[in-house]
């Protein structure tokens, strides 16, 4: 095998990674904006939010003795999630109930205000500095001919498709055969009419922002854990590029959310290894408005279709 | 009832003790080489439950505050100006009055103020180029910062490159803005408007990791420095003029030199511009496409049956925005003579959103009114800054669930028919 087509691979493994994590992420926005037709600004501060529990936990519990790895990232998945989902329900609570059914531009300008709220918040509470956190999981499988160019697939790489994989099977599972979850499927259909026939509307938008933040919170351990720094602005960027996974996939298209994070992903990596690294940022935005321009409805998603 | 109040309140309290504990009760801290977490200090404890009890409290009495609030007078600053026929006579004069005090005033004040008022006049520029697009036209721009830096940029790589003078840059700086905002503008124009604030979001940030590292032509994060100053009718406010056989102001009218000349001057200018864009949009506004721009974000179903070619209304509005920005960057590169991607970063476009928003959209009065009171607050809360962003989150939250009309809000010139 030749290096080039080894350092692809390389590129793969990396892209494919990252972009996992988008799409965790992406779900969220999908989700919300699948029901309620609003862009959840405030999202990529959840998912900081959650990066910044987990070290929080990581940090405490090594600092009172526990050696176990299982058991604290176990604990700091579990905290990360709870805190991050109420998180998630405040917000919703706070800044969108209130204003449903107003002018569209409205709770969009409110999401923003949260989510300036919420970054200010954490530099207030965290310092604005970076936290690094040392490498917990290490090691990893390496391949190909260490002579002319080796492809590695590290542990926390593995860790983060498996706890992705599982988390896509269970939210599947959740949507499709759960009760709360036909509640859910409803909603995005026709709110009003779900309303009508029944089923308690606000509480399944709550717990649709529940769902999402658990997902961010999940993303921000594995990220959190794979990059080892964090500081209150990682939530913004982050945000972004998951939105434009979510629109990549077709917005409030959950398997157009996974298919667009991905993509987006392997994307970014494979700019980042060809050109100056600095420009992945551009090229996932252009990729956003090509998108838009050629296939508004994304890549899975179902034209719109606009009612009187 | 009363019961059901007291279990809400307890819940919602114990909510904010779980959101607080974690964030603000434990702090990481890096000792040496390894991550730590130590605990929050009393004090912070004491705020934790100081903000408790005032959630629990609050969650409890929310009827009472509620009647409380539903009693007190709306602000009505409308209300305080003379009415009808009366008004239309005094408002030339008003107006007069407000010119000719804007111009005097920085005779008599400090450097500092007039410099402070330069930067206002910068924000309401801004303030008015945004709500032409947000007010008006109903389209949420998230990258409005990114044509301010357009603008900026280009008057000052033009001066730097080419010697090209500020009164020159001006136009060319709003029509390159201009330029950037029809580019962006067309392909997302066509879509729903959710669209139009993430692609504009993602711009501002493509433009200026453009500007860092394009470093051969910007000079990247270090910026540009040493902008040329505008100058009145070929006289420089410099102690001693550039170029050979050039005038400086002081030597033509026989006067000391002081460098407050020079501040006085860019005020003046500033004044002069704003004026300049108030006038337009008014005009704009009393237009057939000023009218298109509002009733496409009432109802846009309603437009486009009724004819109104949907993408090239919002285009305009979007491209007249984007070029109002470039005018005021441009004009923030002069007077700062030093620019660089810092100056444009996404928290501007958020101040700037927070202008047009507090202010009410639509609204010239309330954007200058917002744009006053969002710089000189700062200035005057110095030891409370660190708070400054969180509050205009804070702001902006709360604006939007009790006065989503703004301080001041817009009224359309209508007509009234005598009985």
């Amino acid at each position: 095998m030749t290096e080039t087509f080894l350092y692809l691979i390389q590129q793969l493994i990396n892209g494919l990674t990252i972009g996992s994590t988008y799409a965790l992420i992406a779900i969220g926005y999908t989700m919300v904006y699948g029901i309620i037709g609003m862009i959840n600004f405030a999202h990529g501060e959840i998912y900081m939010i959650g990066s910044y529990v987990t070290f929080i936990v990581i940090a405490g519990l090594l600092g009172m003795g526990m050696v176990s790895l299982p058991v604290i990232l176990l604990v700091a998945l579990i905290v990360a999630v709870v805190m991050a989902s109420t998180y998630g329900w405040t917000v919703e609570r706070v800044a969108y109930r209130p204003l449903r059914g107003s002018n569209r531009l409205i709770p969009l300008i409110s999401a923003i205000g949260m989510s300036i709220f919420l970054q200010n918040f954490v530099v207030l509470a965290q310092g604005s500095r970076d936290v690094a956190l040392p490498p917990q999981i290490t090691g990893g499988w390496t391949f190909g001919d260490p002579s002319v160019f080796e492809v590695s697939f590290s542990y926390m790489q593995a860790l983060i498709w498996f706890t992705t994989f599982a988390t896509m099977t269970a939210l599947t599972l959740f949507i499709s055969k759960s009760r709360m979850g036909r509640a859910c499927r409803a909603c995005s259909e026709d709110l009003g009419m779900t309303n009508l026939l029944g089923v308690d509307t606000n509480r399944t938008i709550a717990l649709t922002f529940i769902i999402g933040a658990a997902l961010a919170a999940v993303a921000g351990l594995l990220l959190g854990l794979y990059y080892g720094v964090v500081n209150p602005f990682v939530g913004f960027i982050a945000g972004l590029k998951a939105f434009t996974a979510a629109v990549l996939g077709g917005i409030g298209s959950i398997p157009g959310a996974v298919l667009g994070g991905l993509i987006l992903g392997v994307t970014e990596a494979l700019t980042s290894a060809y050109f100056p690294s600095e420009y992945k940022d551009v090229v996932s935005f252009g990729l956003l408005v090509l998108i838009l321009l050629f296939r508004p409805s994304g890549l899975l998603g179902k034209p719109e279709v606009e009612k009187v | 009832m009363h019961n059901n109040k007291l279990q809400s309140a307890l819940f919602a309290a114990g909510i904010t003790l779980v959101l607080a504990c974690l964030m603000i009760g434990v702090k990481l801290d890096t000792e040496s080489t390894t991550l730590a977490v130590r605990g929050a200090t009393a004090e912070q404890w004491t705020w934790i439950g100081l903000g408790v009890t005032l959630v629990f409290l609050s969650q409890l009495f929310s009827n009472q505050i509620d009647t409380l609030f539903g009693k007190l007078p709306k602000p009505n600053v409308g209300g305080l100006l003379p009415k009808g026929q009366k008004m239309a006579t005094l408002k030339p004069w008003l107006i007069a009055a407000l010119l000719v005090g804007l111009v005097i005033w920085p005779f008599m004040v400090s450097r500092g103020s007039v410099d402070l008022a330069t930067l206002t006049l910068i924000y309401i520029m801004l303030g008015l180029g945004l709500n032409i697009v947000v007010g008006l036209a109903g389209l949420l721009d998230l990258g409005f910062v990114a044509f301010y830096a357009v603008g900026a940029y280009t008057y000052a790589l033009l001066s730097m490159y080419f010697g090209l003078s500020f009164w020159v840059c001006l136009p060319l700086s709003a029509g390159f803005a201009a330029l950037f905002g029809f580019v962006l503008g067309f392909p997302v124009l066509r879509l729903r408007g959710d669209y139009l604030a993430i692609v504009t979001l993602g711009f501002g940030e493509i433009i200026r990791i453009l500007l860092n590292n394009w470093t051969n032509v910007t000079n990247g994060p270090s910026g540009i420095s040493g902008i040329a100053k505008p100058s009145l009718f070929g006289l420089e406010f410099t102690r001693r003029a550039k170029e050979e056989g050039g005038q400086t102001f002081h030597d033509f009218f026989g006067i000391a030199y002081s460098s407050s000349y020079k501040i006085i001057f860019l005020y003046l200018i500033a004044v002069v511009l704003v004026c300049f864009l108030i006038y337009l949009i008014n005009r704009l506004m009393r237009m057939p496409i000023g009218r298109a721009w509002e009733a496409l974000r009432e109802d846009e179903i309603a437009c486009r049956s009724l004819g109104l070619n949907r993408t090239a209304i919002k285009l305009s509005a979007f491209t007249l925005g984007a070029s109002t920005a470039g005018f005021a960057g441009s004009f923030f590169a002069a007077r700062q003579g030093f620019i660089s991607p810092e100056s444009f970063i996404f928290i501007e476009s958020a101040i700037i959103l927070a202008i047009v928003v507090l202010g009410g959209m639509g609204s010239q009065i309330g954007v200058i009114l917002a744009a006053i009171v969002m710089t000189i607050l700062p200035e005057l809360a110095r030891e409370f800054s660190e708070y400054r962003m969180l509050m205009f989150g804070l702001l902006m939250v709360l604006m939007m669930r009790w006065r989503p009309e703004g301080l001041v809000p817009m009224k359309r010139p209508h007509l009234e028919l005598k009985q």
